[in-house]
């Protein structure tokens, strides 16, 4: 029997209830949250599950909703079941002022370099990372470029014109 | 509109073999010929240049083109593109210098032994170009002194080459004593160098 969406939902809302929820399905790939303080369990159960099997961590992301008052950063986890052929997508969400999510390096090896990516560019605390620092910015930056309150454009050129960028 | 093409229209005979560079202004008589030093070094230099290709993206691709037989840069005397910065008279910095390659950038200069020379080919290597970001340096000139800048995106390798002509001129017309002069020294030392 094909894993299909339907069956993923009901095993976590058997297993989890009310903690689990937002079930979307954008371009039929399922969608889901969880408290952040569940991502592991949440994980976990999706990993060691005999149906669910999904031990391939795909991508891990940092998203900053900045109108999202008390949940303004998103850790996104891709998951795909390698057997079946079926992707995942798990959301978690956290303050900005305390953004401690657990690691998931101890469950995907995957998981090392994309948290450091997600705290290098949104600031994302992975508590329990073996080596959480800047991994793709230079180590001297100090502030978390990908964050809506930064610009985009290097604040250092001082001979731009801003009408020429179409920004007057 | 289609690009024009243009042939050899105009043969123009090989006069011989070997071509030869021109001779520096100078007295001569029977048996001897007189010139400044200036001018017999700036001409054995600009006649043999080496580059030091440092080349990180689509420019590179642009000076792989110009080095290969159609354009062929060896016809200006930069036949041997050597890749130990210790060896090497010109930089040739081609492509986008993120903030984190600033530093390797200005190691390679570093290690290069005077005199030497920058080219900065194309817009992003000359001002960050498009990419006005917070992760890309905006220009080379921030971190290492350039000489000379080659405009496009990319350019062409006919404009590469052009470059290597006009360093060829700054080579050829430098005096002796240039890179001793306060000027020079407050040149890098602007960029805390030395």
């Amino acid at each position: 029997m094909a894993l299909t969406n339907e069956h993923i939902k009901q095993r976590l809302i058997e297993k989890f209830g009310e903690q689990v929820g937002t079930f979307e399905e954008p371009y039929g790939m399922l969608t889901f949250e969880a408290p952040k303080e569940m991502n592991l369990k949440v994980l976990n159960f999706l990993y060691d599950d005999s149906e669910l099997k999904f031990r391939f961590l795909t991508d891990l992301t940092g998203v900053h909703y900045p109108a999202n008052t008390g949940k303004e950063l998103a850790v996104v986890y891709h998951l795909h079941n390698l057997e079946d052929n079926v992707r995942i997508r798990f959301k978690v969400f956290t303050d900005i002022n305390t953004p401690d999510v657990y690691t998931a390096t101890g469950l995907f090896s995957a998981a090392n370099w994309m948290e450091r990516e997600s705290y290098d560019f949104f600031g994302v605390n992975f508590v329990g990372h073996p080596n959480l620092k800047r991994i793709l910015n230079v180590d001297e930056m100090d502030y978390f470029p990908l964050r809506k309150e930064f610009p985009l454009e290097d604040q250092t050129r001082i001979d731009k014109d801003d009408e020429m960028f179409g920004r007057g | 509109m289609s690009r024009p093409v243009s042939y050899n229209l105009i043969q123009k005979p090989l006069v011989s073999d070997i071509s030869m560079a021109e001779m520096p202004d100078g007295h001569q008589g029977e048996g001897f010929f007189a010139t400044s030093l200036d001018k017999v070094i700036g001409l054995a230099r600009k006649n043999s240049i080496w580059p030091l290709p440092f080349a990180t993206s689509c420019c590179g691709i642009e000076f792989m083109a110009t080095m290969g037989s159609h354009y062929d840069l060896a016809r200006f005397g930069s036949e041997r593109v050597g890749f130990s910065p210790r060896q090497c008279d010109l930089l040739m910095v081609m492509g986008t210098i993120a903030k984190k390659m600033g530093p390797v950038v200005r190691q390679v200069y570093l290690q290069m032994a005077e005199p030497r020379w920058v080219l900065a080919v194309g817009a992003c290597a000359s001002s960050g170009g498009i990419f006005d970001t917070y992760s890309v340096l905006q220009g080379i000139d921030q971190v290492i002194p350039v000489d000379v800048y080659v405009p496009g995106c990319p350019p062409r390798p006919e404009a590469i080459i052009d470059g290597v002509i006009r360093i060829q001129d700054l080579v050829g017309k430098e005096n002796l004593r240039r890179r001793n002069t306060d000027q020079y020294k407050a040149l890098l030392e602007s960029y805390g160098i030395q």
